[in-house]
């Protein structure tokens, strides 16, 4: 009886907080700030850019928050991944020009092209995983410190591998026909492949909301977070849960690679290590381990960096790792962490 | 005489640079619940631990249905039929009822299905909680889906530490009655201090000491002894 008083009680007090409500509010309000000095065509566009911005880090620190919460591993070769997708790409779209379905492609055969990068990128990043969970990053278990120099040092040789390979130098992106220019949607200019990232983005995160919430699997590796040894006892190799997490990760993070260089239109060998710092800065914001935590962190890395670069350029960096610093103030796991 | 499903001989195991385990040997007879006893220290819970392979034995060996098992993984001891309830409440917070439920089925079929129309008769809460996040259950109700999780699967050999911890008697007298209904296929060993529930389940019974087997027997014998239940059990 008095049990089932308590359980009662804890529901009502997580349904209707005022404070809870508050911040909520006051965190989505903050967003229309900018409507302040920013006139609203250019603020929807900026929007735009920002939300696309904010998808494809998610693809990046959605594998890097996942590594994090169930192997407590902290992957700085995760940049790498990011960059040999966007190469992948890069070469394959070139492969594909010559058969005439980039430039001056149908919809069909652009649709198609984006489509053959994606699944190639999706396949080297994970083969790469895969193989660096169980050369190097198995080692690491357990010591931060060891982590953090060994998958630097692999993403220096990856990068410079890299180099090699293709070059040193920054290199055109060609984009599909279909996805190159803009729609006007009343006199609000929204360039297409943007609607592609977001719409890619936002697959993805139901992806893996359908595998973590629906699937044995999902259950498996949620459990895993929380508690390794009770999963570990109950029949499941740990371990294999743990390289198919890290392949998965590196896999997300090059199709994120492919995805930014079409959206840029260029590549270069440092793009994974500046795309790197945004999805840790999205990884700290939304808690380490929560992958809804990054979607929302990426959201709002990628709205804060458009309003501010739009105002005040130099800055929009900077203003990242403020609203990381005010948010680390207020909740010090991260949105969505572990307490 | 039938041969003991799982026997450890000579079993040493460390905790870091501690020598826990300094030679513990126990047999275990199919279809038969024992009692692992001992004052608190004893070593009864680094014995199921080690028996997992969760604290690896430094030496000595474990023979689990003729099969060497001292220097296995716990997901492949788990795998060749044993169910492990820890000490501690080791049911998942974050996790539904439901979901602890699913994790803890290694196969997912209709008699495991069958098997929990049984476990929700045993403990209504897990029914009245089912889509419940476990971290929301009191703790007796986490002690019960701890217990009821590992009923699900139908294993040879079931390793429960100390669960009536937190129990109500009422609720102590349905955990009796839940082991003693599944001691018929199933093999029980239990660490206990509640000697009330040891005494009405176990057949027989080990007592350990300072991380060794000190003594063993039936139970019918050391319900009557008071001497031994006095110098190893504190029981007056
Ligand atoms: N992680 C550890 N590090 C150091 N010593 C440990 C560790 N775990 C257990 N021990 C020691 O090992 C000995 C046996 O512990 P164990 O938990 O097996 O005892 P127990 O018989 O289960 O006791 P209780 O009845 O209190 O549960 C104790 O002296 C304990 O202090
Ligand atoms: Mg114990």
């Amino acid at each position: 009886m008095t049990s089932q008083a308590a359980t009662v009680g804890i529901q009502e007090k997580s349904g209707m907080d005022p404070k809870k409500l508050g911040v909520w509010t006051a965190s989505v309000g903050i967003w229309f700030l900018p409507l302040l000095w920013i006139d609203p065509t250019t603020y929807a566009v900026l929007t735009v850019a920002g939300l696309a911005m904010g998808m494809l880090i998610f693809l990046t620190a959605s594998g890097l928050t996942l590594i994090f919460g169930l192997m407590d591993v902290l992957n700085l070769a995760h940049g790498a991944f990011f960059v040999w997708g966007a190469y992948v790409g890069f070469s394959l779209l070139n492969a594909l020009q010559k058969i005439g379905w980039v430039e001056g492609a149908g919809a069909a055969q652009s649709i198609g092209s984006v489509m053959l990068c994606l699944l190639a990128a999706l396949v080297v990043g994970g083969i790469m995983g895969i193989v660096l969970e169980k050369m190097l990053v198995r080692l690491t278990y357990g010591s931060h410190l060891k982590q953090i120099l060994i998958t630097m040092g692999a993403s220096l040789i990856l990068v410079e591998v890299l180099k090699v390979v293709w070059s040193p130098n920054d290199e055109v992106v060609i984009v599909p026909q279909a996805f190159q220019g803009s729609w006007d949607v009343m006199d609000v200019i929204v360039t297409k492949f943007r609607v592609v990232a977001i719409v890619v983005g936002l697959a993805v995160l139901a992806g893996i909301q359908l595998v973590m919430m629906r699937t044995k699997l999902g259950i498996i590796v949620r459990a895993g977070v929380e508690n390794k040894e009770v999963v570990e006892t109950l029949g499941y190799n740990i371990r294999r849960v743990f390289t198919g997490v890290f392949c998965a990760g590196a896999a997300l993070a090059a199709v994120g690679g492919t995805m930014w260089s079409i959206f840029k239109e260029q590549i270069h060998p440092a793009m994974g290590e500046e795309n790197l710092i945004f999805a840790l800065i999205v990884v700290i914001i939304g808690g380490m381990g929560s992958v809804t935590g990054s979607f929302l962190g990426a959201i709002m890395v990628g709205l804060a960096f458009n309003y501010v670069a739009y105002t005040l350029p130099p800055l929009a960096l900077g203003a990242n790792i403020m609203i990381m610093a005010v948010i680390l103030l207020i909740r010090p796991t991260g949105l969505m962490g572990k307490d | 005489m039938a041969e003991a499903i799982l026997s450890l001989e000579r079993v040493h195991t460390y905790i870091e640079q501690h020598h826990i385990l300094q030679g513990v040997d126990l047999s275990f007879m199919p279809g038969q619940a024992t009692v692992l006893l001992g004052r608190n220290g004893a070593g009864k819970s680094t014995t199921l631990r080690t028996i997992m392979g969760l604290t690896p034995a430094s030496s000595g060996s474990i023979t689990l249905k003729s099969q060497a098992i001292q220097a296995m993984k716990p997901y492949e001891v788990a795998k060749l039929g044993v169910g492990f309830v820890p000490e501690d409440q080791a049911v998942l917070y974050t996790l539904s009822v439901e979901e602890n439920f699913r994790l803890a089925m290694l196969t997912e079929n209709e008699s495991a299905w069958a098997r929990m129309e049984t476990i929700f008769e045993l403990f209504p809460d897990m029914k009245k909680f089912w889509r419940s996040k476990a971290g929301v259950l009191s703790g007796g109700q986490k002690q019960m889906l701890a217990i009821a999780r590992a009923f699900v699967n139908d294993h040879d050999l079931l390793l429960i530490d100390e669960p009536s911890k937190g129990l109500a008697p009422i609720v102590v007298d349905h955990l009796i009655e839940s082991i003693n209904h599944i001691k018929n296929h199933t093999t029980v060993i239990l660490v206990e201090q509640n000697f009330y529930m040891a005494s009405h389940v176990g057949v027989a019974y080990f007592i350990l000491d300072d991380g060794r087997t000190v003594h063993q027997g039936l139970m019918a014998d050391l319900v009557h002894d008071e001497g031994l239940k006095q110098k190893y059990l504190g029981i007056a």
